[in-house]
């Protein structure tokens, strides 16, 4: 059976009908992602002052990613502008720097950026034992400055027995009360050789970096993890149309192919698109 | 930015064509260019102190809606899309915005924790 208006347009829309689906397919994103930007803004606004974390990604590598979703994005449409003009070989290689660049993205986060947090520790001070840590926390200067207490502890478990948690300190923790300490860094700095000795009486709750350390990881890895997964499958879709399989069809109707390459482009702009907000809503504020 | 049209199989239309699309292979390169200085001033704001958390925040999300409208326009080519596209992103927009107008009344609700 020979499907209609793939490549013909419709003479009632103007429009082949790939791209009237993607673009229903792309408003059910919209509300899908819409709802979960939703539930972050939801949830952060209703934080306790001092438990929404701030500067605890690493920004250098979430800039390059991102760098690399905009290359992508324009690779993607050259690809398909070199099919329009009927360059395959020009396409071939637009096609493989998109798939690279996707490939990139994935790997930097799932075996560089998501398994960096996992092996990060933080205990939540119970209110009545803050005073006891002031010196990790330095609270009291916080208090003098107007800004936001600190709550938690931070760095990689050293140890732990039955009563104690021993941390490796970040360096917010181990020098709470330098000026420098106050706003996030751009180049991340690395956990200190300095141990604090945290009882476990005094702590309220304490975890990896986990989703369920905080309605900040929680929607981190949520909104990341479902980005990526429409990463994957952007970089499988686009896989397809690189092989040789395709470059039969395009051998049979160039204008076909060019087509799929502009919906599943479309599609690729989107999750370039939803990055565009979810970097600085993670990353940087 | 209109879209490139659908190729002809005249040898000259086409060469006429093939300069008409490479128009625009420059304008997405400027654009891919103009994404990659935003995102810098993005990094670049965000330690700004602009007084306040929530002043920091929208700066950063003004400029993410500029890159986000450029994407939009320019590589999904909204600039110039068909009408029924629109209408569908109409309807999108109204029922995400009703998504949002919840989420913003929540705010006023009793506090009842904390």
């Amino acid at each position: 059976m020979e499907i209609p208006y793939t490549v013909s347009t419709r003479p009632d829309t103007g429009l082949w009908n790939a791209k009237v689906g993607i673009w229903l397919f792309l408003a059910s994103e919209v509300m899908l992602f819409g709802g979960l930007f939703s539930a972050y803004i939801f949830l952060r606004i209703d934080a306790a002052p001092g438990t929404w974390p701030h500067g605890l990604l690493n920004v250098p590598v979430g800039t390059m990613n991102t760098a690399i979703l905009i290359i992508s994005s324009v690779t993607v449409v050259l690809a398909w502008a070199a099919l329009k003009m009927r360059r395959y070989n020009a396409y071939w290689w637009y096609m493989l720097a998109t798939i690279t660049c996707g490939v990139i993205f994935l790997t930097v986060k799932l075996a560089y950026e998501w398994p960096q947090k996992f092996e990060h520790f933080g205990a939540f001070i119970k209110p009545d034992a803050l005073a006891k840590y002031e010196q990790y926390l330095g609270n009291e200067r916080r208090l003098e400055k107007g800004l936001e207490p600190r709550i938690q502890i931070t760095g990689h478990l050293h140890s732990q027995n039955a009563t104690e948690y021993e941390i490796a300190l970040d360096p917010v923790n181990a020098d709470p009360n330098n000026p420098a300490m106050d706003r996030p860094h751009f180049f991340p700095l690395p956990v200190t050789d300095k141990i604090a000795t945290v009882e476990k009486a005094d702590v309220q709750r304490a975890t990896m970096f986990l989703p369920t350390h905080s309605a900040y990881f929680a929607s981190y890895f949520t909104i990341t993890g479902l980005h990526g997964l429409h990463v994957l499958g952007g970089v499988l879709v686009f896989t397809y149309m690189w092989l040789p399989v395709s470059k039969k069809l395009y051998q049979r109707n160039p204008e076909h192919l060019a087509n799929r390459v502009e919906v599943s482009g479309l599609f690729w702009h989107f999750v370039d698109l939803i990055w565009i907000f979810v970097f600085p809503l993670f990353y940087l504020l | 930015m209109n879209n490139p049209p659908d190729i002809s199989q005249d040898p000259k239309e086409y060469e006429e064509y093939a300069h008409g699309v490479q128009k625009h292979v420059r304008g997405y390169l400027m654009v891919g260019a103009l994404l990659l200085t935003f995102t810098a001033i993005t990094v670049a704001l965000s330690y700004v102190d602009f007084g306040t958390r929530k002043a920091n925040i929208g700066i950063a999300m003004l400029v993410a809606t500029a890159k986000a409208a450029a994407v939009a326009a320019v590589f999904m080519h909204l600039a110039a899309e068909k009408r029924l596209i629109y209408r569908i992103l109409i309807f999108t927009g109204f029922f995400v915005l009703g998504l949002f107008w919840l989420t913003f009344f929540a705010w006023f609700d009793y506090p009842t924790f904390h």
